[in-house]
């Protein structure tokens, strides 16, 4: 009966000790400020374009952060909600398709012609990424633009297009092994057959 | 015999030179078009000098380099210039580029040239420059601007100048045939570079499979300092790493350039080139291209002008395209597959080898990674490269990066020797371009945020400064009206004054309802002062409830009254809360006040409900989970719908008010109910008036206005009322339990009023029936009294509760 | 003409997977013929009854993965498992125990972690030790009486007795192994004794000698072949020596270092087994490590261990400890002033 005592001693003995140890750690090294938000906001594209339903990148940040959900931005693609996923240790969801549908990359063209000059795109412009003064013709600084299309709808001419970046030589690369088939006689003997599969049409 | 060390691994692949060094290097001839990319090396494209029509001569430059990391482009023989557009250029994946195309006119007639006899006259920045006019790069293969290679940064000694003729790699034998026929070229070229250098020691290094041009270039360098050093033969000895560790034992430090240990390399075929262009003024126009494998029938070696489409030197050879199941550019373990002959020969093509199916077996389908370790042993980077692939397949970039992924050369040794038929370079390429794609992306987004921030920042700024700007004027426009209403008040009526007092208060009034940041811990105070007294009446009430005591009725409605007004404080805390974070956010968050605008993002969230409804039937049959998904999306598009709705029907009708919020129902409905109490009020204490003082005129006229006033207030608060009503959103507010719970005590209390008044009554008709005033009073009060039961029932049912045995109805 | 998407290089090398095995294969011939001669049919009928079951159990498994299977048993690897453990197991063991031992192997230990190359644990050597641990009265009491001592039954009654027939008397025909005749006898007898005992013959143990040799020129032959490389068989062997010199020196307690090297499972575990590509560690530095390693232990379990023979516990340990000595063995890269440790980023 005393080994029985001895041991729930012992074991009480351990558990305050570390408890006490936690219990001086969380305190002593506690971490003002949340970084999750920075490492959230680090990942998002920053296009701010509001898809998402928050004004801009940041505040979705923060609302991950709350527990929002990860899936709420088309311009990250799966690849962010992937990241997302890690970052958080969640599960990783499929794109909210109520938010919009992922597209590829596209830079907004200002049509020349029939621009009036009212500002109105610069001024929905988040990022700032559209040059020009009023009266003055309003052109679009391909570098710097997230393609948000948030200048689209204020354009009272409608003369904003949104035209998909296409790949030249400078930026095409190899693609990932196994993901096309080399011709039809190929056996696609990898773990990728479903993607392989629909590029048989390709 | 020189010591010369080796490096780890390497491989030994049949060599397959023979076919190619049995005759003399011939010349490719002129064909009819030359297709000029404007990149043929490493740094910015060339631009253009000349136009579509202009007549060019052998050697002119028709592209200028641009920075300093450029080379210019010259025409290689006489012709016009027909025209500058995109045209297939020599790249793994068969994209076009900008090129000048010449068409020859076959007189091959030279522009001036500046030769110089002798080298040592120039001095070393003259070198420099006539080697980069004659738009000399890496004829290696990499084509990097001679120029800025023989210009060391900080002008680091260089030791040891070696040129790289090791050419390791099977079937290329386009330096073996120069160094063979043109090995004074060669030397004289080493020489004008050491001379610009001046290095401790000059070495060939040369494969041991080339007897015949390690003896021409011995032959050559006999009386020069220059030391031929000749070398195993062992892929890829060739690769510059690689060479300078055989040749002189150091390694090039990861991230460094071979200058910084003071090494440098060249390729034999720039040696020549940079000989040309010194002792004839000749610029690169020209290369040695090897044309071989099995479905050529005359491989050999040709002397070929830049731009030379390859169908034209692979006609020449005796291509047979039946035969040949592909066609590389480059030699078997690093060119690549071309898709099309079309395509013109560039400065850095040394070899075009046309393969059948026999010598290039399709690739085998890949197998699973046994993890044999022979890939490590054959690495001459000394990488881990299972562990690579690995890595690149399962996405772990940066893991792969920790491993000195950047490192590999893409030799294709450790391809070559996998029992599994991995195509382990292609992994590594993918993994190298994913990494830099994402650090471009990263930087970008990055540059996104800035600006974002910055703008936020300034849209800040400028809101604070308008808001001070405001501020200052008001307080000098309540000045000014202080001082003009002492005046008034010195001079004129006190009533005037008393007007002018008012008018100042209201305006103080408006200033402060316009600066929304001043009163919101009042607000909060106020809040919490509700909550408070809330939590009081509460506590109170359930201490009646235990005692039974007959203060409940009289505690409960207490205790509704205090939540109404918790709510309001609330609400105005809510609203002051809202105006504050609209004006740091205006221009980002603030609903768009243009009623086209407006109209326009109605139709496309319409858009959006009809496409959500859509969804939601077709997933209600063949998937309710789905179904149910997206069911709240409806909603809140719904939701949002409505909102734009009234922001529309609030901004057509009152464009010039201030964030008035939407008629409320309920709120217009308890305006109603009090005109309309009132009213009564005012009517009872008429009809009093009249019958127990006819003769009070004043008293009596004064009543009578009062309850026309009343009767015109209650009929225009149940016109807004009634006009709430048909503009009210579709959606009912939801009525809690709470309240429903008070709407019942409501009705219990009218409905105990209504019996109280109406058993008072039946006792003065028994007892007292002759007096008619106090009967006609308490016959007043109980048609009041049914009425407000009636309101009561009324109001629960519409809040979607059943009355058993309603009084409206007996 | 040109096709799209292959790479460079664009020229093979004459390896291939197939005929890695196949090597391995042809290098277990000499060991399974003296095993055949000493030790009777019954090592025959093991590796075919197992190469059988393996084969179908991999297509089987692979035909559920909706993968193609001819592809997949083409590479041999299933058959070289299945020998390697045919070779191990006693040679009287019932057919059972061959079956649940080969089943588990190739099913759970290999396709269910993700098929060839995917598996943490050598297979072959996870099922010798299920079974040693859940039958361990056939695991150690169906070893064959070497030849030279007595007659061995014939082809047909061992396979009858193996598949559960015939009226075989097994105690005949079966006796202890040398190490654990020598570790429980020097209890109680000398070493000069100990060594008259006929199962150690005249030289170091009867019939395993050669066996063992058989197995060596095979590992020889494998080196030759640039198959496997030298670390991990020469520092397993070597540690092993040494722990027997060092710490076993005397033969009066403990088993001397010729039986420790010549009998058991030694060589075929050094040269086959413990070089298992998949399993144990990639580089050099770590194969030495690995090896000697799977030497200390299998000193430590056959002298102070309750099991005689110890290669698979071994070889089973340290394929935990393969991926760790990875990362801290990792090689110079070329340019780098030393090879990096590790699993954090330097930088």
């Amino acid at each position: 009966m005393s080994v029985v005592i001895i041991a729930v001693l012992a074991l009480l003995a351990l558990a305050i000790t570390f408890g006490a140890i936690l219990g001086f750690a969380s305190v002593r090294f506690k971490v003002e400020g949340n970084p999750l938000v920075d490492q959230i906001d680090g990942i998002l594209p920053q296009t701010q374009c509001g898809q998402c339903g928050y004004p801009g990148c940041r505040p979705y940040a923060e609302a991950i952060a709350g527990g929002d959900a990860i899936n709420k931005c088309p311009p990250g693609g799966e690849s962010t909600i992937a990241a997302l996923a890690d970052l958080l240790d969640v599960d990783p969801m499929p794109l909210d398709e109520e938010h919009g549908v992922s597209q590829g990359k596209r830079v907004a063209f200002i049509r020349e012609d029939e621009c009036i000059g009212c500002t109105k795109c610069i001024q929905a412009c988040p990022v700032d990424a559209i040059l020009g003064a009023a009266k003055q013709m309003h052109t679009v600084i391909v570098d710097e633009c997230t393609g948000c299309d948030l200048c689209v709808d204020p354009c009272p001419v409608d003369c904003i297009d949104m035209i998909p970046v296409g790949q030249t030589i400078r930026d095409w690369s190899w693609d990932k092994p196994g993901s096309k088939p080399i011709d039809s006689r190929q056996i696609i003997a990898t773990d990728l057959q479903a993607e392989s599969n629909d590029q048989e049409a390709a | 015999m020189r010591q010369i060390w080796d490096f780890h691994g390497g491989i030994h692949p049949p060599e397959n030179k023979h076919q190619s060094t049995r005759q003399a290097i011939k010349n490719a001839g002129i064909p009819q078009y030359l297709f000029l990319p404007l990149s043929q090396h490493i740094g910015q494209p060339a631009v253009p000098v000349v136009e579509i029509g202009q007549r060019v001569r052998k050697g002119e430059m028709v592209a200028e380099a641009i920075g300093p990391v450029s080379v210019p482009v010259h025409a290689p023989t006489s012709g016009t210039v027909i025209a500058i557009e995109d045209h297939q250029v020599p790249h793994p994946s068969g994209l076009t580029d900008s090129c000048i195309v010449i068409e020859t006119d076959g007189l091959d007639e030279w522009t001036e040239l500046t030769p110089c006899e002798d080298y040592e006259e120039l001095s070393s920045s003259d070198i420099l420059h006539r080697v980069r006019q004659a738009g000399i790069a890496g004829l290696g293969g990499a084509g990097f601007p001679t120029a800025i290679k023989l210009h060391p940064p900080r002008n680091d000694k260089v030791n040891a100048l070696i040129l790289n003729a090791a050419e390791c790699e099977p079937y290329i034998t386009a330096d073996d045939m120069l160094m063979r026929e043109r090995a004074s070229e060669v030397i004289g070229g080493l020489e004008i570079m050491a001379s610009i250098l001046q290095p401790e020691e000059c070495l060939i290094g040369i494969e041991d499979n080339k007897p015949e041009a390690i003896a021409a270039l011995r032959e050559a360098a006999r009386e020069t300092q220059i030391e031929v050093v000749v070398i195993p033969t062992k892929y890829p000895s060739g690769g510059e790493k690689q060479l300078i560790r055989i040749l002189t034992g150091l390694e090039v430090p990861q991230g460094h350039i071979p200058a910084d240990i003071g090494v440098m390399c060249q390729n034999v075929g720039t040696s020549a080139a940079v000989y040309r262009a010194i002792r004839y003024g000749e610029p690169l126009i020209s290369r040695i291209t090897t044309v071989t494998g099995d479905a050529v029938a005359h491989p050999g070696n040709f002397d070929t002008l830049i731009g030379t489409r390859m169908s034209h030197l692979l006609t020449q050879a005796g291509f047979n395209a039946d035969k040949a199941s592909r066609v590389l550019m480059g030699g078997p373990m690093m060119g690549f597959a071309l898709l099309s002959t079309d395509i013109p020969i560039v400065k850095t093509t040394n070899c075009l080898l046309a393969a059948t199916d026999l010598e290039f077996p399709q690739p085998q389908p890949e197998q699973p990674c046994i993890r044999c370790g022979m890939c490590a042993e054959a690495c001459p980077a000394e990488l881990l490269p299972q562990q690579l692939f690995w890595f690149a397949k399962a996405q772990e970039f940066e893991k792969a990066e920790m491993y000195n992924l950047f490192d590999c050369i893409e030799c294709g040794a450790c391809s070559y020797v996998c029992p599994s038929s991995i195509p382990l370079v292609q992994y590594y390429r993918y993994s190298k371009n994913q990494v830099r794609t994402t650090k471009l992306e990263q930087e970008k987004s990055d540059k996104a945020r800035e600006r974002f921030e910055f703008r936020q920042s300034r849209l800040q700024r400028e809101q604070e400064e308008k808001e001070a700007k405001r501020k200052a004027r008001a307080e000098a426009a309540a000045k000014a009206q202080a001082a003009r209403a002492a005046e008034a008040e010195a001079a004129v009526d006190p009533k005037k004054a008393a007007v002018a007092e008012a008018v100042k208060r209201a305006q103080a009034k408006r200033e402060q309802a316009s600066a929304p940041l001043a009163d919101l811990t009042e607000l909060e105070s106020n809040v919490q002062k509700a909550k408070d007294k809330l939590a009081k009446v509460e506590a109170s009430l359930q201490q009646a409830e235990a005692d039974q005591s007959d203060m409940t009725d009289k505690l409960r409605n207490a205790v509704a009254k205090n939540r109404d007004r918790l709510e309001f404080a609330e609400k105005a805390l809510a609203d002051a809360r809202k105006q504050s974070s609209d004006s740091d956010n205006t221009g980002t968050n603030t609903p768009p006040q243009d009623t086209e605008q407006l109209q326009r993002s109605i139709k496309r969230q319409e858009d959006k409900v009809a496409t959500l409804k859509n969804a939601i039937e077709e997933a209600l049959k063949s998937d309710p989970d789905r179904a149910a998904q997206l069911q709240p999306s409806l909603d809140k598009s719904l939701a949002k719908l409505a909102e734009l709705k009234s922001a529309l029907g609030t901004n057509s009708s009152d464009q010039s008010e201030n964030n008035t919020p939407a008629p409320d129902p309920e709120q217009l409905q308890v305006q109603v109910d009090k005109a309309r109490d009132k009213l009564l009020m005012m009517q009872g204490m008429l009809d009093e008036a009249r019958q127990e003082s006819p003769s009070d005129d004043a008293k009596v006229t004064k009543l009578t206005r009062a309850v026309e006033k009343n009767q015109e207030r209650l009929t225009a608060a149940e016109k807004a009322l009634t006009d709430a009503q048909q503009q009210a959103t579709p959606v009912a507010p939801k009525i809690s339990a709470e309240e429903l719970e008070t709407l019942r005590t409501n009705i219990d209390k009218a409905r105990d009023k209504l019996s109280m008044m109406q058993g008072m009554l039946d006792e003065a008709q028994t007892e007292s029936p002759e007096d008619e005033a106090k009967i006609a009073k308490l016959t007043r009060a109980v048609e009041k009294n049914l009425e407000r039961v009636n309101a009561a029932e009324t109001a629960y049912q519409e809040a979607g509760g059943e009355i058993r045995d309603p009084v409206s109805q007996s | 003409m040109a096709l799209l998407q292959i790479t460079s290089p664009h020229l093979r090398g004459k390896n291939r997977t197939a005929s890695v095995m196949q090597w391995v294969l042809l290098a277990t011939l000499p060991g399974f013929v003296a095993l055949t001669w000493f030790f009777g049919w019954g090592v025959l009928i093991n590796v075919v009854w197992a190469s059988l079951l393996a084969l179908v159990s991999e297509a089987a498994i692979v035909k559920l993965r909706k993968r193609p299977v001819m592809f997949y048993l083409g590479d041999y690897s299933a058959v070289v498992t299945a020998v390697l453990l045919g070779l191990a197991l006693p040679p009287f063991a019932p057919w059972w125990v061959t079956m649940v031992g080969i089943l588990f192997a190739i099913v759970i230990s290999k396709q269910l972690y993700g098929g060839l190359g995917s598996n943490p644990f050598n297979p072959a050597m996870v099922g010798y030790a299920l079974l040693l641990v859940s039958f361990p009265v056939e695991m150690t009491t169906h070893w064959a009486t070497p030849s030279s001592l007595t007659e061995l039954p014939d082809f047909l009654s061992t396979l009858q007795y193996i598949f559960g027939g015939g009226n075989l008397n097994i105690d005949g025909v079966t006796m202890a192994t040398p190490l654990d005749t020598y570790k429980h006898q020097i209890d109680v007898l000398t070493r000069e004794e100990v060594s008259q005992l006929p199962i150690f013959g005249q030289h170091v143990a009867l019939g395993w000698e050669w066996v063992n040799l058989g197995f060596l020129a095979g590992g020889l032959l494998l080196i030759w072949r640039k198959i496997i490389t030298w670390h991990i068989p020469l520092s397993m062997l070597a540690a092993l020596a040494v722990c027997s010199l060092v710490l076993g020196w005397d033969p009066d307690r403990y088993t001397p270092v010729s039986i420790h090297l010549l009998s058991g499972a030694t060589m075929l575990g050094a040269f086959f087994i413990a070089t298992d590509p998949v399993t144990a560690a990639t580089s050099r530095l770590g194969k030495l490590y690995y090896g000697a390693g799977i030497g200390i232990l299998i000193y430590i379990i056959r002298t102070w261990g309750s099991y005689p023979d110890a290669v698979a516990f071994s070889v089973l340990l340290m394929n935990f400890a393969a991926p760790f000595l990875d990362y801290y063995t990792k090689p110079r890269t070329y340019g780098h002033r030393k090879a990096h440790r590790g699993i954090k980023k330097s930088d």
